[in-house]
């Protein structure tokens, strides 16, 4: 057996040159922003945990120009990531439902989640301390 | 048949990714855009009461876990596809950031 395979060399920018490699890496790249979000929740808890006056710090740094510029990155890349995430599911879990049937039922659970999630979150709309 | 340990991996990814795509988005609506606006607030006070809830600590746990796994898994694909390997080095980065995250958000809800 050969012990040296051949491997085709490839600029690291290979994807860039067609339509739908760069919609592939670009899909792909929406879990780093899904990520950093996750990890902006994460702070925002050990913030909480650590006072108010660390909370209010936190607070500062998300509603600060660099804070919701960082967010609206992050919101873009999720939209992103929801369409494609439902799209593809009829493809990576085959179900004896059509693939349109699955994908609006996940698009009727995102809106329901999102409604419910506002109205909860409607609790802060007074901004009073209780 | 062969026995593998990669349904650990990427069974929670599997989840992240679903629940991140249902939540996440809201989420930043709600941090992002109305809290900047003015148009809701989060007062300490308030917020620790509404986090000392079991339900809230489990979906806050839920969610930034599945997410952060989720993501640490597909940028270690991702690096690979970019050429830059899928080695102990990659792994350690994207893994390693996820469990900080996930430990962090851990401790933090125990203690709140």
């Amino acid at each position: 057996m050969s012990r040296r395979p051949f491997i085709r060399k490839m600029r690291r920018s290979w994807w860039l040159r067609r339509r739908r490699t760069l919609f592939y890496m670009m899909r792909e790249l929406t879990s780093l922003f899904i990520g950093l979000y996750s990890a902006l929740l994460a702070l925002g808890l050990v913030q909480l945990a650590r006072g108010s006056q660390a909370w209010d710090s936190f607070i500062a740094l998300i509603t600060s120009r660099g804070g919701v510029i960082f967010q609206l990155l992050c919101f873009a890349f999720a939209l992103f990531h929801s369409v494609t995430w439902f799209a593809v599911t009829p493809k990576a879990v085959p179900l004896s439902a059509p693939a349109k049937a699955v994908i609006g039922a996940h698009y009727a659970v995102w809106a329901v989640i999102s409604v419910v999630v506002l109205l909860l979150a409607g609790r802060f709309v007074d901004g009073s301390i209780q | 048949m062969v026995r593998s340990n990669k349904p650990i991996l990427w069974l929670p990814f599997a989840a992240g990714g679903l629940v991140s795509a249902l939540i996440i988005p809201v989420l930043i609506a709600i941090t992002g855009v109305l809290l900047p606006l003015g148009l809701i607030h989060l007062p300490y006070a308030k917020l620790v009461a509404t986090v000392h809830n079991p339900i809230v600590k489990v979906v806050f746990f839920g969610v930034i876990a599945l997410s952060a796994w989720h993501a640490a898994h597909r940028m270690r694909t991702a690096a690979h596809d970019l050429g830059l390997g899928g080695g102990i080095f990659v792994k350690t980065i994207c893994y390693g950031s996820a469990i900080l995250v996930i430990f962090a958000a851990t401790i933090a809800l125990l203690l709140l």
